[in-house]
C-alpha cells in the first residue's frame, strides 16, 4: 500500500498554478481573469493542506488547515468586491474587454 | 476497507436510495390529495384505490412525451441541468441516520455529516440556475436568477440553525447529534428524550430551519421562481418528458432530504417521544418478551423516522395550501434582514448556555424577545389613508438614494 | 495502491478542467469546469485527510463563489464567446513562457527539496474540533480580522452595486 508522495501533490499545484497564471495574462473577458486567480489560490491551498498532511507535529498539521481557511475567507471578499466593480465598470462602459478598458478614460 | 465494510456500504447505499425513490410516488400522491382536501375538492381518484396508481400514470405520461430542445440553447449546459438538480438532492440524504444500528444506517457515517449536507445543498443552486440560463428565454433566466438567489440567500439561515444543533451536540456527526438528544429531557424529566425543538435555542432555531427549508426547496410561500401564474413555469419552461420529470423528482427528493435533516437535528431523528417502553421492560428477562424486544427495538426507530419525516412533509402541504406567495423583495427581506439576525442571536444565546448554564440563558433569550418587541415590533406601520377610492396611489417602494 | 489510482484519476480531471478553463471561449462554460475543479480539489482533500477544509471548499468555493461568477455573467450578459482575437500576438507567447518558467521553478523545487516522503498516519489534525480549538485560541487576532475583512468586503460590495439616481 504505496502512499502517494508529497511531491506528486506539489507538481500537481504546481501545474494548476501555472495554468492560471497564463490564463490571466491572455483571457480579456475579466471575470474569466478572476476564474483564473481562484484557480491559482486553489493551487496555494492545495500546497497547504499537502505540507499538512506530511508533517510530524499537530500543531504544524494544523496550521496548514487553518491557513486555508484564511485564504478562503480573503479569497470569499475579493470576488465580492471584484465582481462589484466588474458590474460598475460594465454599467459605465458596456463593454468589459480589457483591452478596451485598460485606457484611463471618461 | 475490507471486503465486509464495501459490502455493508453497498447494502446501506441500496436501502437509502431505494427508501428514497419508493417513497417518492407515495409524496407525490400525498402532495395531490391532500392539497385538493384543503381546497375543498377530490383530487385524483380514479387510477387504483383512492388514486394511488396517479404517479405511476404521469411517469408514464412524462416518459412518452415528445422532447422539445429549443433552437438556440448550449445542448450540453441544457442536459446537464437536470441531472444538477436531481444529484445533489440524492446524495445529501447519505449522512442521515434513521435507526441506531451502526451497520444499516446512515450511508456514510462521517465526523462532517451537518457540513456535507450544507455542501450539498449548496451545489442545489447549480441546477437551477443553468437550467435558466441554457433555455435561452428571458422568463427562464429571470425564474433561474431570483430561485438561484433565493437559494443562496436562505442557506445562510439553514447554516447557521444546524450550527446552533451542532453546538447542543458538540460535533458536526449526525448520530452524535440523536445520541445527545437520546438523554432525558432538560436533563432532568425522567421519561420523556432531550429533542433540541424541546428547548429554546432548539426552537427558535428549528423554527428558522423550518422557514429557510421552505425557501431552499422553493415551496410556497417562496415558489415565485416556479409559480405558475407568474413566470409560465420558470426556469422549467424549456423542459419536457424526463427533464422534466428530473426536475420534479429532484424537487421531490430535496425536500424529503431535508425534511429528514431536520427531523434527526431538531427532531430527535429515529428516537419514540416517551423514552421508556413497556415492551422493552418486559424483554429485560429474555425468553419470549426478550425476542419481542429486540424485534421491536430494531423496527420501531425506522417507523417513528418516517413519521416524523411525513408530519413535516404534511406541514409542508399545510402551508402550501394556507399561506400567501410572498413578493420578491418581501422574501429577500425576511431572509437576509431578519432570519439570519435571528440566527446569530440564537447562537449567541446558546453560546451563553454552553459557558454559563440555562438560567443566564433563558434571562437572555427573555431580554431578546423584550428588545425585538420594544424597538422593532412596535413601530407603527406607515399607513396612508386616502378619503376617496379614486385617489388612491399604487404602492411604491421608496425611490433610491441619489448617491 | 487503491490510493495512487485515486491520486492520478483526480489530478488527471483537475489538470484536464483547469485546461478547459483557460482555453474555453465560452465564460460560461469557463465557470462550470472550473466548479469541477473544486470539487476535485475537494476529494484530494478528503483523500489528505483535510475533511474540514474538504467541505467547506465545496460549500464555500464551489456553492457560493462560483455561484456568485455564474449570476454576474447571466446578469450582464456576458455568456457569448470571445471573439477571436485579431492582434496582439505577443502577449500569447509572452504568457506561455512565463508560465513556462513558473511551472519550471516549482516544480524543480519539488525535486529538489529534501521532503519527506511517506505521510503521517490520519491524526485528528483534519476535524472540526481540533481546527475550531486552534482557530480561537491561538488564532483568534486573524480570526477577528477576517471577520472585519469579510464585513468590508460585504459593505463595499453593496456600496458599488448601488443604483446612482443622477
Amino acid at each position: 500500500m504505496d502512499a502517494v508522495p508529497l511531491n506528486a501533490y506539489l507538481i500537481l499545484s504546481a501545474f494548476l498554478f501555472t495554468m492560471g497564471a497564463i490564463g490571466v495574462v491572455v483571457k480579456r473577458n475579466p471575470i474569466v481573469m478572476f476564474m483564473c486567480i481562484e484557480l491559482m489560490l486553489n493551487a496555494a491551498n492545495l500546497t497547504f493542506v499537502a505540507f499538512a498532511r506530511y508533517q510530524t507535529d499537530l500543531l504544524a498539521q494544523v496550521s496548514g488547515h487553518i491557513f486555508v481557511l484564511f485564504v478562503f475567507g480573503v479569497a470569499a471578499a475579493e470576488v465580492a468586491v471584484g465582481l462589484g466593480i466588474i458590474t460598475v465598470i460594465f454599467r459605465l462602459r458596456e463593454s468589459i474587454d480589457v483591452d478596451e478598458v485598460s485606457l484611463l478614460r471618461g | 476497507m475490507t471486503l465486509a465494510d464495501f459490502g455493508w456500504a453497498i447494502v446501506r447505499i441500496a436501502i437509502m436510495l431505494g427508501f428514497l425513490l419508493s417513497v417518492l410516488p407515495v409524496v407525490i400522491w400525498l402532495e395531490r390529495r391532500a392539497l385538493a382536501w384543503f381546497q375543498n375538492r377530490v383530487g385524483p381518484n380514479r387510477l387504483g384505490p383512492f388514486g394511488l396508481l396517479q404517479p405511476m400514470a404521469d411517469a408514464v405520461k412524462l416518459f412518452f412525451k415528445e422532447e422539445i430542445v429549443p433552437a438556440s440553447a448550449d445542448r450540453f449546459i441544457w442536459a446537464l441541468a437536470p441531472a444538477l438538480s436531481l444529484f445533489p438532492a440524492l446524495a445529501a440524504a447519505a449522512t442521515i441516520p434513521w435507526g441506531p444500528n451502526r451497520l444499516l444506517t446512515p450511508v456514510a457515517d462521517v465526523d462532517i455529516g451537518v457540513l456535507y449536507f450544507l455542501a450539498m445543498s449548496s451545489l442545489a443552486a447549480y441546477g437551477v440556475l443553468l437550467a435558466g440560463w441554457s433555455s435561452n428565454n428571458k422568463y427562464s433566466l429571470l425564474g433561474g436568477l431570483r430561485s438561484s438567489a433565493q437559494v443562496i440567500s436562505y442557506e445562510l439561515g439553514m447554516g447557521l440553525a444546524l450550527a446552533a444543533a451542532v453546538l447542543a451536540a458538540g460535533s458536526f456527526r449526525m448520530t452524535t447529534i440523536v445520541e445527545m438528544q437520546a438523554q432525558p429531557l432538560w436533563g432532568v424529566v425522567p421519561f420523556l428524550h432531550n429533542w433540541l425543538i424541546f428547548t429554546p435555542w432548539g426552537l427558535i432555531g428549528g423554527a428558522l430551519f423550518f422557514v429557510c427549508m421552505l425557501a431552499e426547496t422553493n415551496r410556497a410561500p417562496f415558489d415565485l421562481p416556479e409559480a405558475e401564474s407568474e413566470l409560465v413555469a420558470g426556469y422549467q419552461t424549456e423542459y419536457s418528458s424526463m427533464k422534466f420529470a428530473a426536475f420534479f423528482m429532484g424537487e421531490y427528493i430535496a425536500i424529503l432530504a431535508i425534511c429528514g435533516v431536520m427531523t434527526t437535528c431538531f427532531l430527535g431523528g429515529y428516537l419514540a417521544p416517551i423514552s421508556w417502553s413497556p415492551i422493552q421492560a418486559l424483554g429485560e428477562g429474555g425468553g419470549f418478551w426478550g425476542i419481542v424486544a429486540t424485534l421491536t427495538g430494531a423496527l420501531t426507530p425506522p417507523l417513528w423516522f418516517v413519521l416524523k419525516l411525513f408530519g413535516l412533509f404534511f406541514s409542508f402541504l399545510w402551508i402550501r395550501a394556507t399561506l400567501l406567495r410572498l413578493r420578491y423583495d418581501q422574501l429577500m427581506n425576511l431572509g437576509w434582514r431578519f432570519l439570519i439576525p435571528v440566527g446569530l442571536v440564537n447562537l449567541a444565546l446558546l453560546t451563553v448556555y454552553v459557558i454559563w448554564g440555562w438560567i443566564p440563558s433563558l434571562i437572555g433569550y427573555a431580554l431578546a424577545i423584550a428588545v425585538y418587541f420594544v424597538v422593532f415590533a412596535a413601530r407603527r406601520p406607515e399607513r396612508r389613508t386616502v378619503a376617496l377610492l379614486s385617489e388612491a396611489q399604487p404602492y411604491r417602494p421608496k425611490e433610491a438614494q441619489s448617491g | 495502491m487503491a490510493e495512487r489510482v485515486l491520486f492520478f484519476i483526480l489530478a488527471i480531471v483537475a489538470i484536464v478542467s483547469a485546461g478547459g478553463v483557460v482555453l474555453s471561449r465560452n465564460p460560461v462554460r469557463s465557470a462550470l469546469l472550473l466548479v469541477l475543479n473544486f470539487f476535485t480539489l475537494a476529494l484530494i482533500y478528503f483523500m489528505l485527510s483535510a475533511q474540514f477544509i474538504g467541505a467547506l471548499q465545496v460549500i464555500v468555493y464551489a456553492g457560493a463563489i462560483m455561484v456568485l461568477f455564474l449570476f454576474v455573467i447571466m446578469l450582464l450578459n456576458l455568456g457569448s464567446p470571445e471573439a477571436v482575437m485579431q492582434e496582439r500576438d505577443l502577449k500569447r507567447p509572452l504568457a506561455y513562457l512565463i508560465g513556462f518558467g513558473i511551472l519550471a521553478t516549482l516544480v524543480g523545487q519539488a525535486f529538489v527539496l529534501l521532503l519527506p516522503m511517506t505521510p503521517q498516519p490520519p491524526s485528528q489534525a483534519g476535524t472540526a474540533k481540533v481546527i475550531g480549538q486552534a482557530l480561537f485560541t491561538q488564532w483568534a487576532y486573524p480570526v477577528l480580522l477576517m471577520g472585519v475583512l469579510l464585513t468590508v468586503g460585504v459593505i463595499g460590495s453593496i456600496l458599488l452595486a448601488r443604483r446612482r439616481v443622477s
